[in-house]
């Protein structure tokens, strides 16, 4: 069977550091950071005082929420990914009425939804007063909320679903949504994450102590992927998403196209050869990489510009080096490569697909981004890579295939080869 | 209270819930809020919570049941109050 080619025809994002599209591209050239101090963080003694909060106002809550839907509404991430996901389909110029798009369907990943919400439901609950729950407390908790208010939203009639693969969140739902397009299954799919923002999401991980303490007072300097000095990822939130839709369906109705997805690949390490819950198995990520490459059909070659999870660890060396090897690339003849958590921090779930739309963006516009916060590479990157490979000012450049790849707790990995689109 | 002035206040609260608009401007006892306010099934729970903090009484699940229009609405609350 002829797989059918997908392009991206839409996008919408809320970040810590610009919400909507067109003010993202400009923060991303700008090199504008989204970490701010939170005093509630050091009230509670979290160690790590920081994170990346998207700043919703009234105004966009109106426009996309009506007066009942935010009543009672504490689930922010269904607020980021329910904003993101109406953008882009206006950005796709799909119609926004009574009808029924059996066409269209929804991948919507997070990891948790309604935290807030739900912490006000255990206080009732266990003030033995259940009974005045309300009834928003299941569609703001369940983990398919977002997509459940999307599909109705926008009356989307083909899959309606949410993905849940922690950190790669983003990046799988876009290839479980490319996939269905490929197979003739749907015409379009809204496909993206959100991530909730505060206390009762990143406190696990402040636990874990794998979050930088030491910025509180230089929140934006926080975020270090592949620097010497990184100290950890900064916590984060907001969503990203697209538009898939296959390219007969895009030119039918004479929209813009962003770019193609060429192909792309989702794995596990098993959580064995040195991968374990919360490190990744190199061999899978390697094996992630390469498989994405050949169902993409180019030749490593060809990739112009890397989109690294690199989360600002000491994960980010193997991760470079792993790239090193599955492209057969290294020093001057590596790919340029950047990571927008120095801009805005690790959003968690929401992570893959707020990338994924600033890599598009970049292969759209020709530009690419700044990695900021990097002034001393970490020597173990510089082994493997050559430093002008890793641009710390915005680069104006014509960029033709983008590798982006996503990895999470659970040792899953994602990768993607997206092309800027060529009739 | 008289049942006037409960059915004003009740009017209130039942708004913002409402999806058939010209049937909620002529309200009246006989008006259902499923059939004729067009409220969505799962929001009459939010219904009965908001006329428990409005009027400070508690209405458990046998009146709860019976509240799906305006009259037996009206005729719980008259009943709580009393």
């Amino acid at each position: 069977m002829n797989k059918k080619r997908v392009v991206i025809t839409g996008m919408g994002v809320v970040a810590p550091n610009a919400i909507g599209i067109s003010k993202f591209e400009k923060a991303l050239q700008a090199g504008k950071s989204g970490i701010q101090f939170h005093n509630d963080l050091k009230e509670l003694n979290f160690s790590c005082q920081i994170g990346g909060i998207p700043e919703v106002s009234q105004e966009l809550l109106d426009l996309n929420f009506t007066a009942l839907e935010q009543k009672g509404l504490l689930a922010t991430g269904l607020i980021y990914g329910g904003i993101a996901g109406q953008e882009a389909w206006e950005d796709a110029k799909l119609a926004k009425n009574d009808k029924l798009d059996i066409d269209t369907g929804v991948v919507f990943g997070t990891g948790i939804l309604g935290v807030d919400k739900l912490r006000e439901a255990f206080h009732k609950i266990d003030d033995k007063n259940v009974r005045r729950l309300g009834s928003t407390s299941v569609l703001q908790t369940m983990a398919s909320g977002i997509s459940a208010f999307l599909g109705g939203k926008l009356g989307c009639g083909n899959q309606v679903t949410s993905n849940s693969s922690a950190c790669s969140t983003g990046t799988e739902a876009l290839l479980i949504g490319f996939e269905r397009i490929q197979h003739g299954k749907a015409k379009r799919m809204l496909v993206g994450s959100c991530s909730d923002s505060g206390p009762y999401v990143w406190g696990g991980f402040d636990a874990l102590r794998i979050l930088p303490y030491q910025y509180n007072d230089n929140p934006e300097m926080a975020s270090k992927p592949m620097s010497a000095d990184a100290a950890g990822f900064v916590p984060s939130s907001g969503a990203g998403a697209l538009i898939l839709e296959s390219l007969e369906s895009a030119q039918e109705r004479g929209v813009k196209i962003y770019a193609e997805v060429l192909g792309g690949h989702i794995n596990s390490g098993g959580q064995r050869q040195g991968g374990s819950m919360t490190a990744p198995n190199s061999t899978a990520v390697v094996d992630c990489i390469s498989k994405a490459i050949l169902d993409a059909q180019i030749h490593p070659n060809q990739i112009d510009l890397i989109n690294g999870h690199l989360t600002a660890t000491a994960m980010d060396a193997t991760e470079i080096e792993n790239w090193t090897i599955a492209l057969g690339r290294s020093g001057k003849d590596f790919p340029y490569i950047n990571s927008l958590k120095s801009h805005i921090g690790h959003a968690l779930a929401a992570a893959g697909s707020i990338e994924l739309v600033s890599s598009v963006l970049e292969l759209n516009s020709g530009f690419i981004y700044p990695n900021i916060n990097c002034e001393h590479i970490h020597p173990h990157i510089l082994n493997k890579i050559d430093a002008t490979k890793i641009p710390r000012r915005s680069m104006d450049k014509n960029i033709n295939i983008l590798a982006k790849a996503s990895f999470g707790f659970g040792d899953v990995n994602a990768c993607v080869i997206l092309n800027s689109y060529h009739k | 209270m008289t049942s006037e002035a409960i059915q004003a206040r009740l009017k209130t609260i039942v708004q913002p819930y409402v999806n058939h608009h010209e049937n909620f401007e002529n309200l009246s006892l006989e008006s259902d809020f499923i059939a004729d306010l067009e409220i969505n099934s799962a929001n009459l729970v939010d219904v009965v919570l908001d006329v428990e903090d409005e009027f400070d009484i508690r209405i458990e699940n046998e009146d709860m049941e019976k509240m799906t229009n305006v009259k037996a609405t009206v005729e719980v609350i008259q009943k709580k109050l009393s």
